[in-house]
Parts: structure tokens; sequence; C-alpha cells
């Protein structure tokens, strides 16, 4: 459906106020960021005077030994959270979506019971137990939490993805001669392929956004960027470290961005069109 | 090429519907056979659980001698037109008829692939569109990637699920002399479901008749439309359908509506202990009187027409008649199991494009009452049914369709490869 002038306008003219919404507190982190530390609080949104130094603070300078480890334990877990999730949670929909089981009902209920949970109330159990088995301050101490996060909300979208493709595109592949794993390799999983990507960015933001886990379960040694954020320190003792913690904030948000302007593409609506006649 | 057997197969569904009930047919090398019967008859049922995509609840599935009932769809070497076409939509139409030779493992390589791929494609004229994704075809070049998909491996048989039911008359008459020569020169074993009366009768070998699961009728088209067994069939095969009308039997004579029509010794026989049966009256074999001379031996009767439809090559005229309570009941429940769209007190006649009949006068007709069906208002039985007609015809039709498939054969190998 293509929408008429009229309709795009009107459409603009409604998402302005969300747009403004939405950037005003990133053009001040932005702005922050930006602000040299003598006039970081002088209550200016725009800043009078540009410098990187908070940049080359945290990447270069003294605060690199804690961002840049961070930054890369950040990258590793969400990358490996992400991964492990989106596969699960593949198989795991596609059961419940295809099979007729007993406990079908129970188990999308618990997933979504699951995901209501309040994530604080598991954090010292965790703790605990993570320090008796010596997974604390490891990566798969923080994957493994990620993933109770996450898998419930990933299930939940991808078996109402694979839920939509007709079974007759299955049913084809079989007649077509393809065995149970090729059908889905082949068929099923391309076609669910805007369920998927959407799947892996869900799950990626939450465990790149994540405080709670990463500021409880970790040390020094896996340590991600938000943690991290709270461990800096002022250039002197009498300096706030708001500027460098803007400077690190625009740079985790610049992977952010660039995921769902990859993404973007590939989660169009409406890609089984076409498969049946109508 | 094979062979396919049903014995006694029956289907009962997981919420205890019996949907198919022990359905029997020998269906041969190279044959063109119909399902055809009113929606929700088991015609796709029968056909999945051919294919292996339903459990066949009891009964054996035979292909080529072999009990087959519990092989995976893909271990029987089926390949199958779904009612929907069921492209792959992220592939495109190259890769989609290509797609069942990419599975066969280490068998095939890419130019082979190219090479088949292009040459269905040449066959279904689809060259133009190969890069093409399906999304982006009208219905018809759907259904031929459909059936280029189906054609492109070396399958035993061909299964066709209603193959044309959603696309327009002009497309459906093309598609269907395509299907048709496309079936004789690959002689391959088809089995092929649809409700529509022309695709029956036109395409295949063998038609079976089914209602509610059972089997009514196996037999060529002229046998169905020649000697139906019952009324079901009768009042299923024909456009437009047969006349049922009601007859009092009388001592030597059937008194119908408008008329009287004598019979025989050897007819007395099989009314007997009968008052009331349904005769059954093709509306083509009603002739108007005026333009026509009658045969010897020919009916005449006179008749208020009520309405005619002039269509160009011929004339329909509707003449209403009272029908009778006693068989009134029969004949309704026979135009439900036919999805009939209401009562028939009017007989349609199908009259040629010259006759002078208006509507709201009166007219004279004849018709041959050798042609004419009675049936048995109990159970729908005909009664008229010649067996040795029926007999000579079905080896005529067998005759036929070999012939046709060793003149496809010859032509093949005519053909320059
Ligand atoms: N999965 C199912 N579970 C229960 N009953 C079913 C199922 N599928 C079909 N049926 C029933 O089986 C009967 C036959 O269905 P089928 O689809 O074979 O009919 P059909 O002859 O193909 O009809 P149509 O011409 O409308 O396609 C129908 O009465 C239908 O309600
Ligand atoms: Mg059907």
């Amino acid at each position: 459906m293509d929408a008429t002038p009229k309709q795009k306008w009107s459409l603009f003219a409604v998402s302005i106020p969300v747009m403004l919404w939405t950037l005003i507190p990133l053009f001040w982190i932005f702005s922050l960021a930006v602000k040299p530390s003598s006039i970081q609080a002088d209550g200016k949104y725009v800043p009078r005077e540009i410098t990187w130094d908070n940049f080359r603070l945290i990447l270069t300078g003294g605060a690199s030994d804690l961002f840049l480890p961070a930054l890369r334990n950040s990258i590793i877990v969400c990358l490996l959270a992400t991964l492990i999730s989106v596969v699960l949670a593949m198989f795991c929909a596609y059961a419940i979506a295809r099979l007729d089981f007993p406990g079908k009902k129970m188990i999308l209920l618990v997933a979504l019971g699951v995901s209501f949970f309040p994530v604080i109330s598991l954090v010292t159990p965790l703790f605990d137990l993570w320090r008796n088995i010596g997974l604390f301050d490891t990566i798969p101490g923080l994957v493994i939490p990620y993933l109770s996060l996450t898998l419930p909300l990933s299930i939940w979208v991808l078996s109402a993805f694979f839920q939509q493709i007709p079974w007759e595109m299955e049913q084809a592949a079989q007649v077509d001669g393809a065995t149970s794993w090729q059908a889905f390799r082949k068929v099923i999983v391309p076609l669910a392929a805007p369920g998927v990507f959407t799947t892996a960015i869900i799950t990626f933001f939450t465990a790149w956004n994540d405080f709670v886990f990463a500021i409880s379960l970790t040390s020094d040694n896996a340590r991600t960027v938000p943690a991290a954020l709270a461990f800096f320190t002022g250039a002197s003792q009498f300096e706030q470290p708001t500027g460098a913690i803007s400077a690190a904030a625009v740079i985790v948000t610049i992977p952010v961005v660039i995921l769902v302007l990859i993404f973007q593409k590939r989660i169009v609506a409406g890609l089984t069109s076409g498969a049946v006649k109508g | 090429m094979s062979q396919i057997q049903l014995k006694e197969i029956s289907k009962v569904y997981a919420d205890g519907y019996e949907a198919v009930k022990k359905v029997s047919m020998d269906i041969a090398d190279g044959e063109f056979m119909i399902l055809v019967g009113p929606s929700g008859c088991g015609k796709s049922t029968l056909l999945r659980m051919i294919v292996g995509l339903e459990d066949i609840t009891s009964g054996d599935l035979m292909i080529d001698g072999k009990r087959v009932n519990e092989l995976a769809p893909r271990e029987r070497n089926l390949s199958m037109v779904f009612q929907n076409y069921a492209l792959y939509p992220h592939l495109s139409v190259y890769e989609n008829i290509a797609f069942p030779l990419r599975l066969n493992k280490g068998g095939i390589s890419d130019e082979e692939v190219k090479k088949r791929v292009g040459d269905a494609a040449e066959m279904l004229e689809l060259n133009d569109h190969l890069e093409r994704k399906p999304a982006n075809l009208s219905g018809g070049q759907r259904q031929r990637v459909a059936m280029g998909r189906a054609i492109v491996r070396d399958a035993d048989a061909f299964l066709f699920d209603e193959p044309l039911s959603n696309l327009d008359a002009k497309l459906r008459g093309q598609m269907r002399t395509e299907i048709a020569r496309m079936q004789r020169r690959l002689g391959v074993t088809t089995v092929y479901v649809t409700h529509d009366q022309t695709e029956a009768m036109t395409l295949g070998d063998r038609v079976t008749v089914l209602k509610k699961g059972v089997v009514q009728q196996i037999a060529s088209p002229r046998e169905l439309y020649e000697q139906p067994v019952n009324l079901f069939v009768a009042g299923f095969i024909g456009s437009p359908p047969m006349n049922f009308l009601p007859a009092r039997v009388e001592d030597r004579s059937l008194r119908l509506p408008f008329c009287e029509v004598p019979f025989g010794e050897e007819f007395a026989d099989k009314v007997k202990g009968k008052d009331l049966v349904i005769v059954g009256l093709r509306p083509e074999f009603v002739k108007d009187a005026e333009i026509q001379d009658p045969v010897p031996g020919a009916v005449e009767f006179e008749a208020d027409v009520d309405v005619t439809e002039w269509l160009g090559n011929e004339l329909y005229a509707y003449i209403p008649f009272e029908s009778d309570e006693a068989v009134r009941a029969k004949l309704d429940e026979l135009d439900r199991d036919l999805d009939g769209e209401g009562m028939r007190t009017q007989m349609v006649v199908n009259l040629e494009a010259r006759s002078r009949v208006r509507e709201g006068e009166r007219a004279r007709f004849f018709f041959d009452p050798k042609l004419m069906h009675v049936f048995d208002p109990e159970n729908g039985d005909n009664l008229t049914r010649n067996e040795e007609e029926a007999k000579r015809i079905a080896a005529e039709s067998e005759e036929d369709r070999k012939r046709a498939l060793e003149r496809a054969k010859r032509k093949e190998a005519e053909a320059p490869a």
C-alpha cells in the first residue's frame, strides 16, 4: 500500500514530536561529550566550544584501560548471547509452531511469565551461585543470564513468525524431496528471516544495555561498558566524569545505530507474499 | 512411470471425522485419473494420502506393487502441484523450479540443473521470467512455475490439486489443453483433483466420482455420461445437469409430467413392484419438433415454456412441472448432495439455436426414450444401465488411451533430440 502525499505529510507531522522527544536527550549527551570540562555545568544545551578531549581520554588516555576492555567484553558477550539465543529460540519456536505436543501452552505461558520476573530478584541468588561454581566475572557468567532474559521474548516473536508461514510451503518442500532439516533450513528459515533479525536485534539491545547483571556479576575481567561507566572518575578528584561518560555513551551508541541501519532493510514485512495465489 | 493402486483406503481425521471411506482404485501406468466430487467429499484428502502428507488410517497404498503406506513423501518420488501453488517466495522462478534438483545430494551437476530447468521453462514458456520472484507473477505464470517444479525431476507420478481453480475462464481453458498435451508427451501417471466438469470430462482417461468419501463410479468420461450407475453420478456429470422427473409406473408405460412413455417386456421386470420411479433426461436429448422430424419411436409432447435463453450456438428453454410429493424428498436430498442451488421443479432443454421456441408459448418437443435413464427412488440405482454397453465403452476408451500414449511417444521419438 502506497501512501498518498497527504498521508505522508500527516504521518510526518505526527512523528515530529516523537522524534524530538527521543532526540533531545541524545543531543544532550552528545553536547556534554564535546563540551570542555570547564563549561560542563554551564547549563547550555548547545556547547559554546567543541573539544574532542573526552573521546581522547577514554580511547587513548587515562580511562582507556577501563573503557577499551569493557567495550571488547560488551561486544563478545552480546554477540554470543544473541547468537545462542536466536538459534535456541528458533528451534523452540519452530517446534511450538509446528508440533502439537502436550504442555505446549504451558511452555508459552511460562516463557511469558519468566519475562515478567523482576530482574533484580535474580541477581542476588545468581551472585552467590556464580561465586560458588566459578562463573563469577566470566563471559559465560553474563551470557547465561542474558539468555534467560531474552529467550522468552525471542520465542514468542519467532513462533508468531513461524505460524504465519503457510504449512504448505513445508509440505511442498517435503514432496519435492527435502528432509525435514532441509525444508527447515532452505524454506522456513529464509521465510522467517524478518523474524530472526527482529529477535536478534531485540536480544542484542537487551544485552548491550543491561546494567544490573553487568554490575553485579562481574569484576575486572568481564565488565561490560554500562558497568564500566560507573567506575569512571574525573580527570582530577574535583572534577565530575560527566564528559567522559557522555563520550563513552556516544561511542556505544554507534554499533546500535549501525545494526539498525543494516537490519532495517531486512526487516521487511510481506516477504511471504506471492507464495500462494490470491 | 508407475502404477498406483489403492486398496480399501480409509481416512479418519483426529477429530473422528471419516473423510474417505474404503476407496479402491487402480491407476494404470501413464493413465490420467481425475477425482471429482462436490466440495468436502474427500478429494484433497485422498490425494494427500497418496503423496504422503496425510497418514492412511487403514488400507494399502501400492506404487508399482510395493506398499508405501509408511514411506515419507520424499521417498515416494511423486510430485505435486498444490491448490495454491505453494511457491517459495524467497527464491526466483529459476530457483523455484530447480529446488527439487538441488536437494538431490551429490547427484546433479549445475550444468544438468541448468539444462533441465531450461527445458521445463521452454515447455512452459517461462524463459522470460526466470529471474523474477513469484510475488511479481500473474496467476497463470505462478501456476506454470508450480508445474515446472513438478515436472523438472523424474517423478513417478504427478498429483494435481485443483491447479486451475483460481484462474479466469480463458486462462483455465488454455492451461487445460497445455496440461493435457504435457501429460501425453511425458506419459506420466497423473492424478488430478478438480470439481470442474469440463476439466474432468476433457482431461481424464478415467474419472472417479466421489460422494462423502465414498466412490460412486470409476469410468471413462463417456461411460459416466452415457451409463451412470446412479442418480448422483447422473446429476453430477453433464452441464446443464440432467433433468430428473417423477414418473408413475403404469401397466405398460411410465407416466411423466408431460407425456407417457411406453416400455417393453424386459423393462417391466426391473420396475416390478414399484409405482414411482425417477426418470433422468439430459437437456440435449430433447428436441424441438417444429424444426426436426421425430426419430422413429420418439415420444412427443407439448409443454409451456417459461423462460428461454439464447446463447448464440444453442437455446435453453425452461419448462416448469409439478413435482410429485413422493419423490420430492429424494430429489431434494440429491440436490443437497450436489451442492445445488435449490429445488428443480423445472426441466431444462437444450435446443438448436435456430429453434423458434419462445418464452410464454406452448411448444412441441420430442425425445428418444432409449436415451432416457430410469432410477430407483429408494437407493438411486440406475435401472436402465446397460452393463454390456458400459464394458464396450470402457474397452474402447482404454484402447484410445493406449493409442494416444503411443502416438505421443512416436512423436517424441521423431522429434529431433
Ligand atoms: N485436518 C482435518 N481435520 C478434520 N477434518 C478434516 C481435516 N481436513 C479435512 N477434513 C474434512 O474432511 C472432509 C474432506 O476434506 P477435503 O479437503 O478432502 O475435501 P475436498 O473434496 O478436497 O473439498 P474441496 O473441493 O472443497 O477442496 C471435509 O469434510 C473436511 O471437513
Ligand atoms: Mg480440496
